[in-house]
């Protein structure tokens, strides 16, 4: 498989980048250069073995359902670029 | 007086401890080295305060720690309470979290001092250090041609690694999703281990791939990492995926006695195209295990080559959901100006991430995608099954594993940028055993023709650490690797 264009314009809105033209003709060969290098799995028989997703076996740990902290809403905002009236202030969304 | 910069972390605890010298004397001492090599770009930040603040608690008696009044340095990736914590990113730029990662906290636990925070490649992504939004790290080390060529020290972990080999740190952390503690420190003439997956909270280290991520020791010697990973290791509620494990005395059960192991050879690491030196000196580290008492058996891993393909699907499938935090909201940097939110979001993004970050952000959005998932995403997970139980099997025959760590020694810096692909088979050794979990070291072995450092590579079966550090004490005790840097900077 090969991306087009059009495709990669779609995957920067997917992933919320703004890009240029001349950024998308750049890219598309990149991509296209690691898609058709990682599709050599392709090669490999994996019928009847499941994906693998915790690398380490363990048992998924449940806490208490409890609040082990809080009362922390300044050190929350601290770093945000924009905080007003206690909460995190974001450009106008509903006109 | 010795040059305190010169010993190792046991030779400053142990000089502390039989009062040899001060704990302020080698805070000093290190803040000044750290101040006078500022050409290579390795501290993004320094403090020397937090450095000296250690050592006077130390020399007061109020700290006695396994490193007491010793001063680190910390990879930026890691969340250091109000100081800039940034993953070589424009995007974090002036972030200071207001909370301490549990590495951190287990080392200052520990007694030990902050010199500053290393430089890096962005969110950990890049092999040479290129991609930090601070510019390059400049490697200690020159080839022995005259050209005095900018070598990388490697990365992601490249300041550390630099900041050790040029006695700016007597040890550092480093993180490890791909190769990142290994191959650096491979390029630069130092040790450096990953522990098995969960072995360290990841608590307050910024994300990569979450599933790989892996924080380890980078220092001169393998007592060094030792000391350091047992101060560092240990189970975190915070971390889900911290384990729940006594942390072993490594540094006390260190041996170099290699009698009765098994050391095993995968045939299909002999790759094609690798120069000759990294094969002769993987047979020099065969013949230097054996006279430790171990015996070499040739095993094979049948899925080695499908390891790094595996890894750029999983590792970028993983940073895309990861990096979506970053959108100018909570913390980072925002671009102003733009209308609408999502404009905000994509501006943001835009100009805060540089160009490796979004390419591999691309790539893991692709493979997630609508109608893409299973045939990308799902099949790199089944086949990095299938490279986990190569491992498995591979330990029924073997107690550890001897390969070379990189398939090179450093390049100059620029040399590989243009190359994506070049760039990402520099850890064609490192990446299997990262996928598979399990703990992994690299050790000096010798100098190329240039001159510059070439590493070994120790892989263990899950847990066993101590079996790694000690086939790596056999290598170092006969490799004689005492070359160092020679200063120019």
């Amino acid at each position: 498989m090969s991306v087009s264009p059009e495709q990669v314009r779609h995957i920067a809105k997917l992933a919320r980048i703004a890009m240029s033209d001349e950024e998308i003709e750049r890219l598309v060969p990149e991509l296209n250069a690691i898609i058709g290098w990682v599709e050599q799995l392709g090669e490999v028989n994996t019928d009847g073995i499941e994906p693998l997703t915790a690398v380490i076996k363990q048992k998924l740990r449940l806490r208490d359902d409890a609040v082990t902290d809080g009362a922390c809403r300044d050190a929350i905002l601290a770093n945000a670029p924009g905080a007003e009236h206690g909460f995190f202030a974001v450009p106008k969304v509903i006109e | 007086m010795t040059d305190l910069t010169n010993l190792s972390i046991a030779e400053l605890r142990d000089g502390m401890r039989g009062g040899d010298f001060k704990a302020r004397e080698v805070a000093e001492a290190y803040n000044a080295a750290v101040a006078a090599a500022r050409g290579l770009n390795a501290y993004t930040v320094e403090t020397p305060e937090d450095a000296l603040a250690a050592a006077d608690a130390a020399d007061s008696g109020k700290s006695t720690g396994a490193l007491a009044g010793i001063p680190l340095g910390i990879k930026d990736l890691f969340a250091t309470k109000g100081v800039d914590t940034t993953a070589g990113s424009r995007i974090l730029k002036d972030f200071k979290p207001p909370y301490e990662s549990t590495v951190v906290a287990n080392l200052r636990k520990a007694g030990a001092g902050m010199l500053g925070k290393l430089n890096m490649d962005e969110f950990a992504m890049g092999s040479s250090n290129e991609t930090s939004a601070y510019g390059p790290v400049i490697s200690p080390w020159r080839r022995t041609d005259g050209s005095n060529v900018s070598l990388t020290p490697g990365g992601s972990s490249g300041g550390s690694a630099a900041a050790v080999a040029a006695g700016i740190a007597p040890g550092v952390t480093g993180t490890d999703t791909g190769g990142s503690i290994r191959q650096p420190a491979a390029f630069t003439g130092i040790c450096g281990i990953k522990p098995t997956y969960g072995r360290c909270s990841r608590w307050g280290i910024v994300s990569f791939a979450s599933s790989l991520d892996q924080a380890g020791p980078m220092a001169k010697t393998v007592r060094d990492c030792a000391i350091l990973l047992g101060a560092m290791a240990g189970f975190d509620p915070k971390d889900s995926t911290s384990l729940d494990q006594p942390v072993p005395d490594w540094e006390g059960a260190l041996s170099s006695n290699l009698s009765g192991k098994r050391v095993g050879i995968p045939r299909e690491y002999r790759i094609d195209g690798v120069p000759d030196e990294i094969n002769v000196l993987w047979d020099k580290g065969i013949e230097w295990l054996k006279d430790a008492g171990a015996t070499p058996v040739e095993i094979s891993l049948p899925h080695t080559k499908y390891a790094l393909p595996t890894y750029y699907i999983i590792a970028p499938a993983e940073a895309s959901s990861n990096l979506a935090r970053y959108d100018g909201v909570r913390y980072g940097m925002r671009v102003e100006g733009v209308k609408t939110l999502d404009d905000m979001y994509s501006a943001t993004r835009a100009a805060g991430f540089g160009a490796e970050v979004k390419r591999r952000i691309m790539i893991g959005t692709y493979v997630l995608s609508a109608g893409f998932y299973d045939a990308y995403f799902t099949k790199a997970q089944r086949v990095r099954a299938l490279i986990k139980q190569d491992f498995a099997r591979a330990f029924e025959q073997c107690d550890v594993i001897l390969t070379p760590t990189a398939p090179s020694a450093a390049f100059g810096i620029g040399e590989k940028m243009s190359d994506p692909l070049a760039m990402y088979l520099n850890d064609v050794f490192a990446v299997p055993a990262s996928l598979a979990g399990l703990p992994a070291m690299s050790v000096p072995g010798g100098l190329d023709e240039q001159g510059l450092p070439l590493g070994l590579h120790l892989i263990g079966p899950e847990m066993d650490e101590q079996t790694v550090l000690n086939a790596a004490l056999a290598i170092e005790e006969r490799a004689g690797f005492t070359h160092r840097a020679e200063k120019w900077w």
